[in-house]
This record gives C-alpha cells, sequence and structure tokens, in this order.
C-alpha cells in the first residue's frame, strides 16, 4: 500500500486521522479493479431488457417468434413464461419495489417498466433482437403531472412520521415582525452513477451466485432469496468494486432478471442496463414542491415555523422524499409544523438518492432563512445562531452533539465573510455580477448492525473480513486503517476483504451509516482479536479468527438527536446578459464526527458539495407530459456538472467526535450536498438581487427574471 | 443496432462508386453522430462506407488568399491549424466550443456539417417526430422546447441544428465542396440547409449519393477580428442555447465590414443578413448593434418556453459586437 | 466494387494494434472498440459509462490521440494504434498522471479513472503541441501556447464527467503530472526564461 505517511509503526495508535491513499488505488488507475460486468464466465450469455414505450396499460402481445428466430438469440422471458417470484415480504428497508420483480404481470404502469429479457449469445445479438422485438399494448390514458395543487396528495411516513405540529401558526405568524412564506421546487433528479447497474448470474452446485454492483451484498441476498424462495445460505453475491451508487443500486430489475435467465438457460447469464434504461428503471429523486412560511421577531427569533413537502411516487410503490425532515432538526419555533406528502402518478418509482430528504429540504429551508434574514436585517450567520435549539425541536430529545456554530465560525473567517456587503448586486467584475451565499447543513448519524471476521494469519498480517461496499467513498481504506489501531500494527499488515455476502450480515452502503457500522464490528471483532493474541498463543496453520456482531451494541444506543453538521459557502458569478451563473469558489466546515481518513473524507465531503453545485445550476430530468416518459433520457440531455463548472471547491472540519461510537466516527457520505444548493442560490441573490426559488438555476430562468438592462 | 456492411474507401471516386444510389448506405466519417444514432436506432442503415481514410485531411491556401479545408480534416486539427487561428479565430473558437477534446479528435468536418438534432423527441425513437418519421407529428410543439427554434421553424419542426463549427462558417461565407457519381458541385452554406417547410426530414441540398469533399473558406479580411461566443447549460459539454459567431471591421467609428451568424435559433446556422444590413455604414456603438440584433430577430416566433433565447441572441450580439469593435479600435 | 460483393458480410476477420500487440478477432460490424476490448479481448480497464460519446468513461488514446470507443467501430479501428489503460504505465512503474492520481485521491469510485487518465496523458500532449481550448482568451498563433491554468484544465477534461465528483483532486493531479513533464522537458532545454506556470488551485472560475 501506497501511503502519504512515512514509516511504519510497531504500536499504530494513529493510522486513523493521518492521510492514506486508497488500498485498491493502484487497480483503480491501472486499469486493473474489475466491476460487475467486467468479470469473466465460461459460456457466458447476454440479455437485455425490454422496456415499455407506453406509460400506462397492458401488454396485449409480444411476438417473440421472430426474434427467437434471430442469429445466436436463446431466450425471450416475458410475463407468460418467467419463473414466479415473490413479492409479498418485508425486506431490509421495508416492502420490494415491485418494478424490481419483473415480468409478473401484464400491466404497464409508467413508460419504461421492463417488458421482456432478450437473452443471446452476444451483446450485439441481444441487443438487437430486444430493440425489434414487437410488443403490443392496450394503452391507457395516464397522468404524470406534478404540482403542488395536485388534491390527490396524501401525508405518509417514509422513514419518518409525515406530520408534526406543535404551536399555533396562524397566531405566531400574525405576530411575527417579518414573514417569508414562498413555494420552492426542485426537479426530478437522477443518481447518474457512471458504472451502469450490471450482474452476472449463474448457479454453481445449488448455490445461486450474483457478481453485481450495489450498495450490499447481504441486503441484496436477502431480497432475492425472498424473491426466489431460496434459503439466504444458498444464495451468494459479490460486488468487490462499484462505480458509484448514490443509493440507486439495491435491488433492480437487471439482478432479478439475470437469475431468471440462469435459471431458465441453465447458464450464466449477464445482464447490463443501457444508459436509457437506468432513466426509468434504477429510481431517482422525486421532484419536490415545498412551501416554507416563517415568522420571526424583529430580533430574528422564530415563532412560526411551517415546512410542507409533497413528492410524487408510482402508483406501484410508496417512497417518501422526507424534504420537510430538515426543518425538524435544524430550528425550533413557538408554532412548529412539518409534513411530507405524496402523490401517486404513472412514474417510476423514486428512491434513496444521496441525501434523501435532506438535499431538497435544505435548498427550501436554507433558502427561506436566508430571505428572513434579508427581512430582519439580520447577517444570515447571525439569524441562524440566534435559533440555534438546545434540544431536537421536534423530538425534544437532546443532541449527541452539535457544532454547527464552530462550523459557521470557522468556515466564515476563511471565507472572508466578515468583509460582504449584504446588499444584493453590488459587486461587479466585467460582465459579471458577484455574491456570495451560506446555508447550515445536517444530516442523521446513525449505524447498523454488522458483523466482520478477523484472523491473524500464521505469517504475521490480519485479514478482515466484511460484506461492505465500496461504492466510491473509501470505506475499504478507512477500515484498513481501523483494524489497523485496534489491532495495534501497521496498515499494511492488514487486508480487508469486503463485498462478499459469505463474510456475514452488515449494514448497505447507505444513510451516511455504512463505514460507521462496518467500523464498529471491524474494531470490535480487532480488538478482540488482539486480546487473544496478547495471551501469546501460536498461531495455527488457519489462523486465528475472530467474529463480531453489533447488533446488541447498536440497539443499546440511547434515543438522541444524533447528527452531523455543517456550514456551506458559495461565491458565484452571474452575467446578467446571458443568464450563465459559474461558481467561483465554494467552502464547506462540518461536524461529522472522527475522520478516519483525511484524504479520502476531503474527497467524499467535496465530491458532495459538488453535487450541490450541480443540483443548483444544472440537473433537471423533464418528464414529456404526452408520453410520460422523459425528454432527453441520457447524459446529453441530463446535464451533471463537468469538470469547467466546478472551481476550487474546499471542506474541512471541526473536531466532533461522535462520544457513542467506538470509533468516534458520525458519517460523511451525504452532509457535503445538504445546503450546497441553497448556499448557492443564496449567492445568486446576492449578486443579482433576485431570489431563484426553482431549481436548476438555468440561464433562461435567470434572463426571464432579471429586470432588462440598458446596454452600456 | 442493426446488422450492417463495412467497407473502407480509399479514394474519392471510389467512396462515391461504393456507395451508389443505394439510400440505405452512409458514409461513416468519425462516427460521433452516425454510431450513436445507429445504437439508439434513428439510423439504421444496411450498409456503412468508411471515408476516414480519403486523401481529404489537408488545410490549404486557395490561390485567391482562402482557405480550402478537406472533409476529413478532424475538428481539433481544423481548431489547431495556425491559418485558421491566425484569419478565422472565431472558427477556432467554435470548433472549441463543441463536444469535448476526445470527441473533437474523431469528428471530421463533412460529418459535422451533417450531424442531426439533438431535438430530444428526435433522438428517442418510442417518441413521435416528423423529421425522423416523416408526418408523425412534432410534439416538441406542445411539450418540452425550451432548447428549440425561434426563427425559421415550421409548424412541422422546430428543432435546431447542433453544430457550432456551422455557425461561424455561416458567418464566413464557407462554401461546401461535394463529389457525386456524375462530377463535383458546390453549395454556399446559406444555400447548404433547406427551409424546414413541411419537410423537416430533407436537411440538406446535397444530391442522394453525394459526397462532402471540403469547405472553402473565401479570403475575408474581416475575419482576422472574429469572435464565436456560446451560452449551454453548463460551462462544457453541451450544445448551445444560443451562440454568435461575428466578424467586425470599424472605421472611424463606423462599421465598416461585418458578418454575423446565429446558433442554436433555428434549423440550420443563421446568418443574420437583415442585422449586417442594419450595421453596415452605422456608427459602431451598443444602440446600433441591438437594434440590429432587433432587425433580425423581428422574425422570430417563439414557442412559451423558448422566448427567452429572443434576449439572449440581443445581448450576446451586442457583448459580442462591443468587443469586436474595442478590438478594432485598440 | 459491387455493392452485392462478400464485403458485405456483417462480420470481418479484423487484427486490432493494442498497446503495440496485434490481436486478431473475427469482429461483427456493430461491435464497437470499447466492447471488443471488454467482451472480445478482456480488456476491462477502459469503462462503459453511456455508451453513446456522453461521458468520457471509455476514453482511449488513437494513434496518440484521444477518442471514446463507444462511438468507434471495432473494425474501422483496424490500422490504427490502440492504447488503453493497460497500456499506458511502464511495466510496474506507473505513468506519472496514474501516481498522481493516486497519490491525490484523484477518484473515488474509479470507474471513470481509466478515461479521465488516458484524457489527461492526451491534454498534457495537446497542450504542450500549443492547441488552445474554448478557455483560450486569444486564440492566434501570435498569442503563444495559453498557460495550463487550472481553467484550461477544467475545459480540457470536461469531456471526462466524474458522478462522485472528485473533479477538485483531479485538476490538481493533471497540474501536477504536467508540472513533472514540463519540468523534465525543461532540464532537457535550456533554461530560456518562460515556463509553463502551475496551475493556480485559487484560480477564480469564472471571470477569467
Amino acid at each position: 500500500m501506497t501511503t502519504t505517511t512515512t514509516g511504519t509503526r510497531s504500536t499504530a495508535k494513529g493510522a486513523t486521522g493521518t492521510a492514506h491513499t486508497r488500498v485498491e488505488g493502484r487497480d483503480k488507475v491501472t486499469g486493473a479493479a474489475r466491476y460487475a460486468g467486467e468479470i469473466p464466465f465460461a459460456d457466458l450469455a447476454h440479455g437485455w431488457l425490454v422496456v415499455s414505450t407506453v406509460a400506462r396499460g397492458r401488454i396485449r402481445s409480444i411476438d417473440t417468434a421472430p426474434v427467437l428466430a434471430q442469429p445466436g438469440v436463446l431466450a425471450v422471458l416475458h410475463h407468460e413464461n418467467a419463473p414466479r417470484v415473490e413479492t409479498d415480504y418485508v425486506g431490509m428497508l421495508g416492502v420490494p419495489d415491485p418494478t424490481c420483480a419483473v415480468f409478473q404481470h401484464d400491466r404497464v404502469p409508467h413508460l419504461g417498466w421492463p417488458v421482456a429479457l432478450v437473452v443471446a449469445e452476444t451483446s450485439e445479438q441481444a441487443r438487437e433482437a430486444a430493440e425489434t422485438l414487437v410488443v403490443h399494448y392496450e394503452q391507457e390514458s395516464h397522468d404524470v403531472e406534478f404540482s403542488s395543487a395536485r388534491p390527490d396528495a396524501y401525508p405518509a411516513d417514509g422513514y419518518m412520521p409525515a406530520v408534526a405540529e406543535k404551536g399555533d401558526l396562524e397566531a405566531e405568524l400574525v405576530a411575527s415582525d417579518a414573514i417569508v412564506d414562498e413555494e420552492y421546487t426542485t426537479p426530478e433528479e437522477h443518481h447518474g452513477m457512471m458504472e451502469p447497474h450490471a450482474a452476472t448470474a449463474l448457479w454453481d452446485g445449488g448455490r445461486l451466485e450474483v457478481v453485481d454492483s450495489n450498495q450490499g451484498a447481504t441486503w441484496v441476498v436477502g431480497e432475492l432469496a425472498k424473491m426466489f424462495s431460496l434459503d439466504p445460505a444458498s444464495v451468494r453475491v459479490r460486488s468487490e468494486h462499484v462505480g458509484g451508487g448514490f443509493g440507486s443500486k439495491g435491488v433492480r430489475a437487471h439482478q432479478v432478471a439475470a437469475v431468471m435467465a440462469a435459471t431458465v438457460l441453465h447458464r450464466p447469464v449477464r445482464v447490463v442496463m443501457t444508459r436509457r434504461q437506468m432513466f426509468s428503471l434504477t429510481g431517482y429523486r422525486s421532484p419536490t414542491a415545498q412551501r416554507v412560511r416563517l415568522g420571526a421577531d424583529a430580533d430574528g427569533r422564530l415563532r412560526a415555523l411551517e415546512h410542507r413537502s409533497l413528492n410524487l411516487t408510482s402508483t406501484v410503490h410508496e417512497f417518501i422524499e422526507s424534504a420537510a425532515g430538515p426543518a425538524r432538526v435544524m430550528y425550533d419555533a413557538d408554532a412548529h409544523h412539518t409534513a411530507n406528502r405524496v402523490v401517486r402518478l404513472d412514474v417510476p418509482t423514486p428512491t434513496y438518492m444521496r441525501a434523501p430528504g435532506e438535499a431538497p429540504g435544505s435548498f427550501a429551508l436554507e433558502s427561506a432563512l436566508d430571505e428572513l434574514a434579508e427581512k430582519c436585517g439580520l447577517d444570515p450567520i447571525e439569524l441562524r445562531l440566534r435559533n440555534e435549539p438546545e434540544r431536537g425541536p421536534v423530538s425534544g430529545l437532546p443532541f449527541s452533539s452539535r457544532n454547527l456554530p464552530a462550523c459557521f465560525r470557522e468556515g466564515a473567517r476563511r471565507f472572508g465573510w466578515a468583509d460582504r456587503d449584504p446588499r444584493p448586486g453590488l459587486r461587479r467584475e466585467g460582465r459579471w455580477l458577484l455574491g456570495t451565499g451560506t446555508a447550515a447543513a445536517s444530516f442523521g448519524a446513525g449505524a447498523g448492525p454488522s458483523t466482520a471476521v478477523a484472523t491473524a494469519e500464521p505469517d504475521g498480517t490480519f485479514t478482515v473480513r466484511i460484506a461492505a461496499a465500496d461504492i466510491g467513498t473509501g470505506a475499504r481504506t478507512a477500515l484498513t486503517l481501523i483494524a489497523a489501531d485496534a489491532l495495534e500494527v501497521s496498515p499494511d499488515r492488514v487486508r480487508v476483504r469486503i463485498g462478499d455476502s459469505d463474510f456475514g450480515p452488515a449494514m448497505i452502503a447507505g444513510g451516511s451509516m455504512g463505514t460507521r457500522s462496518w467500523g464498529w464490528a471491524v474494531m470490535t471483532a480487532a480488538t478482540e482479536l488482539r486480546g487473544r493474541l496478547a495471551l501469546g498463543a501460536d498461531i495455527p496453520p488457519e489462523g486465528i479468527t475472530v467474529r463480531s456482531d453489533t447488533t446488541a451494541a447498536v440497539g443499546a444506543l440511547a434515543r438522541k438527536e444524533r447528527h452531523s453538521f455543517g456550514a456551506q459557502f458559495a461565491e458565484v458569478a452571474v452575467d446578467v446578459t446571458t443568464g450563465e451563473v459559474r461558481v467561483r469558489r465554494m467552502l464547506g466546515i462540518f461536524a461529522a464526527g472522527r475522520i478516519v481518513n483525511p484524504l479520502t473524507a476531503r474527497s467524499q465531503l467535496i465530491g458532495g458539495m459538488i453535487w450541490g453545485i450541480s443540483m443548483a445550476l444544472h440537473e433537471e430530468a423533464i418528464r414529456d407530459r404526452a408520453t410520460g416518459g422523459l425528454y432527453g433520457a441520457d447524459l446529453a440531455g441530463y446535464h451533471v456538472a463537468t469538470h469547467a463548472d466546478v472551481p476550487f471547491v474546499e471542506a474541512d472540519w471541526v473536531d466532533d467526535p461522535d462520544p457513542d461510537d467506538p470509533v468516534g466516527i458520525k458519517g460523511i457520505g451525504e452532509i457535503g450536498i445538504v445546503g450546497a444548493a441553497a448556499a448557492v442560490a443564496n449567492a445568486v441573490w446576492h449578486a443579482t438581487g433576485v431570489r431563484h426559488r426553482n431549481l436548476p438555476i438555468r440561464p433562461d430562468r435567470v434572463l426571464q427574471a432579471l429586470p432588462r438592462e440598458p446596454h452600456a | 443496432m442493426r446488422e450492417f456492411g463495412y467497407q473502407r474507401a480509399h479514394d474519392v471516386a471510389g467512396a462515391v462508386a461504393l456507395l451508389g444510389a443505394d439510400p440505405e448506405a452512409r458514409f461513416l466519417g468519425g462516427g460521433t453522430n452516425l454510431v450513436d444514432l445507429m445504437k439508439t436506432g434513428v439510423e439504421r442503415p444496411a450498409r456503412l462506407v468508411d471515408v476516414r481514410e480519403l486523401p481529404l485531411d489537408g488545410i490549404e491556401a486557395t490561390a485567391d488568399g482562402g482557405l480550402r479545408i478537406g472533409a476529413t480534416v478532424t475538428n481539433s486539427d481544423l481548431a489547431a491549424h495556425p491559418e485558421v487561428r491566425r484569419r478565422y479565430p472565431a472558427l477556432t473558437q467554435a470548433v472549441l466550443a463543441g463536444a469535448s477534446g476526445q470527441l473533437r479528435n474523431m469528428a471530421t468536418v463533412g460529418g459535422n456539417l451533417l450531424q442531426r438534432t439533438r431535438c430530444g423527441y428526435f433522438t428517442d425513437v418510442t417518441k413521435r417526430c416528423n423529421k425522423r418519421v416523416p408526418g408523425s407529428g412534432c410534439p416538441a410543439i406542445e411539450g418540452e422546447h425550451h432548447n428549440h427554434a425561434v426563427l425559421g421553424a415550421s409548424a412541422h419542426c422546430v428543432a435546431v441544428h447542433p453544430s457550432d463549427m456551422g455557425v461561424a462558417l455561416a458567418a464566413l461565407d464557407a462554401v461546401v465542396t461535394y463529389e457525386t457519381a456524375d462530377g463535383p458541385g458546390e453549395l454556399p452554406l446559406d444555400d447548404f440547409y433547406l427551409p424546414v417547410g413541411d419537410t423537416p426530414h430533407r436537411e440538406t441540398a446535397l444530391p442522394q449519393g453525394a459526397l462532402i469533399t471540403g469547405i472553402t473558406l473565401p479570403p475575408i479580411p474581416v475575419a482576422a477580428n472574429s469572435r464565436y461566443r456560446k451560452v449551454r447549460e453548463r460551462a462544457s459539454y453541451a450544445f448551445a442555447i444560443g451562440s454568435v459567431a461575428a466578424a467586425l471591421d470599424v472605421h472611424d467609428g463606423s462599421v465598416r465590414d461585418v458578418r454575423l451568424a446565429f446558433g442554436a435559433v433555428a434549423s440550420r446556422p443563421w446568418r443574420a443578413r437583415t442585422a449586417e444590413r442594419v450595421l453596415a455604414g452605422a456608427p459602431a456603438d451598443a444602440g446600433t448593434f441591438a437594434a440590429a440584433a432587433d432587425a433580425e430577430l423581428a422574425a422570430a416566433d417563439p414557442l412559451p418556453h423558448n422566448a427567452y433565447k429572443v434576449t439572449l441572441i440581443r445581448n450576446l450580439v451586442v457583448a459580442v459586437l462591443t468587443e469586436l469593435t474595442e478590438e478594432a479600435t485598440r | 466494387m459491387d455493392p452485392a460483393s462478400p464485403a458485405l458480410s456483417t462480420y470481418s476477420a479484423i487484427t486490432l494494434n493494442i498497446n503495440g500487440e496485434k490481436h486478431t478477432l473475427s469482429a461483427d460490424h456493430r461491435t464497437t472498440l470499447l466492447d471488443a476490448l471488454r467482451e472480445r479481448l478482456d480488456m476491462t480497464g477502459t469503462k462503459k459509462g453511456c455508451d453513446q460519446g456522453q461521458c468520457g468513461a471509455c476514453t482511449v488514446l488513437l494513434d496518440g490521440r484521444r477518442a471514446v470507443a463507444c462511438l468507434q467501430l471495432a473494425v474501422a479501428a483496424e490500422g490504427r494504434e490502440i492504447t488503453t489503460i493497460e497500456g499506458v504505465a511502464e511495466g510496474e512503474e506507473l505513468h506519472p498522471v496514474q501516481q498522481a492520481f493516486l497519490d491525490l485521491d484523484g477518484y473515488q469510485c474509479g470507474y471513470c479513472t481509466p478515461g479521465q487518465i488516458c484524457s489527461a496523458i492526451a491534454v498534457i500532449e495537446e497542450h504542450a503541441a500549443g492547441w488552445p481550448s474554448a478557455v483560450t482568451d486569444d486564440v492566434r498563433p501570435e498569442a503563444g501556447p495559453p498557460p495550463l491554468t487550472a481553467d484550461e484544465i477544467r475545459e480540457r477534461m470536461s469531456g471526462n464527467l466524474c458522478r462522485c465528483g472528485a473533479y477538485v483532486s483531479i485538476v490538481r493531479a493533471v497540474a501536477r503530472a504536467a508540472e513533472t513533464a514540463a519540468s523534465t522537458e525543461e532540464r532537457r532545454a535550456a533554461r530560456s526564461g518562460g515556463s509553463a506556470p502551475a496551475a493556480d488551485d485559487k484560480d477564480k472560475g469564472a471571470a477569467a
């Protein structure tokens, strides 16, 4: 392993907290790291999904004969001949989205719904056959119209209660000196990870093997076992390298279709989604329509806070984008009302996407705070500091730690906030108007039960096995450092193996909980192993192995408000003649627990902030009302930030170890995006004097919102 | 992608002969657009004639002092060529504003002229599109059209031409040369693209089976003071939502010579001759520039969600011509 | 040639010259260079991100110039020198661009990384050849080659999307590798003043 530290330690308290390059780094820069679709199998057949071209209706018939006659075509699976699967179960994240239970009935609930899988000897043959497969539909009229005025919207819980209310909102608003009452919208957004979903399934000696790209191997095992009525022990899922996940890489149509085909054909079958298919089959972030009402005293103290969010979901599965959630953590008020509602439309099912709830919710809430600061004549940071709650505003629980003020103080100092003239539209540099903005961030800090296996090898090295997933987070490296510290050895004597369900149950890479949950299990196993070795026993040829299970310890955590916090700062330039917005610099200061590996942690936080830039300025999937499908469902039509959109972005942190975690970790996967879009939007207001409450802030929207300028 | 035959041509006459009169055959240049369209099913040729190795990869001075650019010159080589950078800087800027370094290395000048619209209805075979399936309708007019045409469109199609290079070429009076089985021909860029009308699927005036052999740029001194400005929805690697190519010569405060073209506003690079007429001989100031833009844009017929393009182009014209005036009088 | 000739078979026996080695295969004409590498030759370092020329993950070098392998038909790549990520290191010694990505954490999930690295190698060469970019103020040859600022690197690398958002570290890595290349050049040539300035992190993105 290459590290940026020098020398080796005999006792290594301190591998964590210093910068280490990724243990798999060499494999990644040489192309040697193999991702799911890249592991060779003898006798491999290729499956290609066929998706619906109507947004609602029934499959009347499928003309399989001409396609089966094409060279190389082995099978066409569809609702009339595919193996049956079970969907009536509760998995790790609740009931399954039936979108992944492919080919079970003739109903089509959205455009891009999987209707068949064509399997052929080569991918070219499978693709052509899939594209020429004729499917006849009985088309019904569809409804994909999302708006805040939907009468059929209803409150729904998701992963938090739908509604939380205290105090008399209207009375407090009337009594307020300053009021903000605005609607904010965020569009449909897609994960767009660079590696498409891919899986190869095969039966090997009565055992189902799936080589996949996912965020949790044992999670996927659990789902596949339930769907195919198998003993989980007879299913093995491997997922060694994962080309990004961001919430989208769970159980999806491709794994299930691959398992079906491997079952029917008795040979390995690989299914890789096309980029276009990913836009309808792998989830996305629902658009939101959010209304925020704030009422404050003249000194900025909040009397009233209302945050109501609406998102959409499909007709087959309920997913709630809990955008009203952040208000329950961030700010208290005498009257405090929050609600998440949903409307069911003929669209694909949305899902978790990096900071679900917090990302869109913080855009609305933190924009509204900025508007309130303007109305109160207060500095936006001062306004937030005056509204720091003592306890959870809704729960009444104490915070495990809440270092938001420290983040703002450090961020303001480094960003040069004190020199800011709060008046908008004053700074100009050539054709660019300049402005700065800030916003607060929070994201839940949790842990999930995990097991790990630590082995002392006879050659003096150590092997740690855990069904963790490194989706780019640096988890593999972080776990290596945690294990090394627990074992009190140099990290280069520790080999961490991940991404294999045979290593035992473990938390997924999700909810910013992966590394914390796995780190806990790895620390526990490694610490116990060190204790055994301290007894001085000889190491037998098979090594000495210790297994840990954190279920009880995680379950024993006291109920508290547990969150990471952060302060986001952005400077933007706006060309008022063209509507172009460029972010010129960005700084995020976070209180996010103990930082295990500063090198990769910084990358991850900055990556989140870049998502914020992308969310603020670029990302928007446009749903075509007439067809019910997306317009421009590809990476040229769906814009994510490029190199040229991203300036110098800096992330750093204040000391904030979690006292209840054995390693002190809170989790950093998601907080980087939270508040980032609001900081950019607030900076756009500061540059131009115009509020943008509808993301993304596209040039056409900027141009239309600006007063027409006479030309100098 | 369906199966197809592949042949590699080694000379121009051979290429033209290989293609023949087969409507199912296509010339393959860099493939950056054609191969993509074959994957999405928009193009389904039965046969490709690969012309990338034809000896058309040179950039040479013409006898009258212009430049002749071969059809298989890559976008990268065109942009990097010293004579292009010196005498037609807007062309270099336009080419560099398009696509990415990788795609510019592959894409050819001839192919660039023939690239198809990126309208999301055109590129998605599950949707209706008059350009792809004549008579099927144009859903953009009632649907998504914030990056569609405001000039020269029709009730049958409102798609825009995606080329940046073409906008500079339109401003610079480029002439397209081609070869057919019956001999060579040429078309000024103005006449190269057909009006949309009720035949949006017919995009160019090239005869069936013609092979573009190159582009000729006339010697226009004003082009040495030229510029291309492109606005898009991210800072790079995106198609334009509006662009302007302009060349300007100012003498004693008045416009002595000017060329002006707009991108992403019409089914073709839009030569702004009306604006040029307003500019000719007029004072080189922001008022004139705005008036010229307004004169050209008076013909604009925006849809509900693309009217911003009129403002955008107007502002770009003023900004670019102002910059060129400063440079011309420096 | 008669259009009905055997050349119109939909398969061809082709020989591809990859990383200095010849590989002969029978290729379906539909097969892109990307699929030939990944599925026929088991060279999976070149990644498939979009398969449409919209992400840059499949960037390789064709005759020394960067190109996307997904839009390059394999049959049309015959006769060209193809360099993939597997061919850029000198044996065990990483290419300076690879080393810089590794040292500076110029990646996260790693899937766009081979494409970013191949692209960066070409960017440094394109810049050394004096090519301007879309952010070069004055493209006239008399203006001389633009300094390889952070903004220049960003624009030139923009054909390579990274959804993890590793851009900041990637730009640093490209700048470091370019400095290495430049200082190697400089040591070779006698100092004549005016070296290529290093990329400046604090460089303002917009108003340059």
